[in-house]
């Protein structure tokens, strides 16, 4: 049986005024198993939605990204081992929201992936998410390691 | 989030509609029933997003998966019903070039 989903929601005084001068910043700890991607893409979304995001960025862009994310995690990352986690940080900002996703794998070269609109590649059934992912977001960046991406989607 | 099976008798058509998302975590399942569907002979299929709120890498590639083996069996995949997110979503990757798209299943169907 799938471990519940962990979450802690805490308010944090930003360096960037709006009208109540805050960010909100959740944090969830998320098992080794596909079957809680869904659960965790909609509990990031609805609290999104509920912090101001435009509906259109949350209900699409943060959550084909986040599931794209931690699917990525899940599979490649912590290759299905049951004994892991994955980290998932949301900060949503007066300009920006901030996806954090981090595994314990032993992390992969983004560079190396190649892109998956090239004509010997577009009927692979595979390999897509990172590209899509780059596609949705601003910014998008990975630790030295390799096993953590930060992805930032800008209010506008 | 459930997939829904059903035939168009006059046309020989069937189709499944995606109730909710097309994921990592449930994309076997629609394999399951358009393979289930081919063994029982069937060969033209539309699948109907009207009801379905993304779809992630995963799921793209079931649906290139398929209709590689739908065409490769002589018959042909359609899908239906996009949103204008979806929509992006297959530009954004291509996939429009490989599928053929159209604004309704009952479209869809009709083009058989």
């Amino acid at each position: 049986m799938t471990a519940p989903l962990r979450l802690y929601v805490r308010r944090r005084e930003t360096d960037v005024t709006d009208d109540d001068g805050h960010s909100v910043q959740i944090s969830l700890r998320v098992p080794t198993d596909l079957d809680v991607v869904e659960e965790t893409v909609d509990l990031v979304a609805r609290h999104c939605l509920a912090s101001g995001v435009a509906p259109r960025a949350a209900r699409f862009v943060v959550r084909v990204a986040l599931c794209e994310a931690l699917a990525n995690a899940i599979q490649y990352g912590n290759r299905m081992d049951p004994s892991k986690r994955v980290d998932v940080k949301v900060e949503v900002g007066v300009d920006r929201v901030s996806l954090q996703v981090r595994d314990e794998g032993t992390g992969f070269d983004p560079a190396s992936i190649p892109v998956p609109t090239e004509p010997d590649r577009i009927d692979l059934d595979q390999g897509r998410g990172l590209f899509i992912i780059r596609q949705l977001m601003d910014e998008v960046t990975f630790n030295e390691r390799g096993n953590s991406i930060c992805m930032i989607m800008l209010r506008g | 989030m459930s997939f829904t099976v059903r035939k168009d008798d006059a046309k020989g058509v069937v189709v499944i509609g995606v109730d909710g998302q097309l994921i990592v975590g449930n994309r076997h399942d629609l394999k399951k029933k358009v393979l289930d569907s081919m063994e029982a002979g069937e060969q033209k299929f539309v699948i109907d997003f009207a009801e379905t709120g993304y779809i992630d890498s995963s799921g793209l590639g079931v649906l290139v998966s398929l209709s590689k083996k739908i065409r490769e069996a002589g018959g042909d995949l359609r899908l239906a019903g996009l949103n204008d997110d979806l929509h992006t979503l297959f530009e954004l990757t291509k996939l429009d070039t490989l599928f053929t798209i159209m604004g309704s299943v009952e479209e869809a169907v009709g083009a058989f």
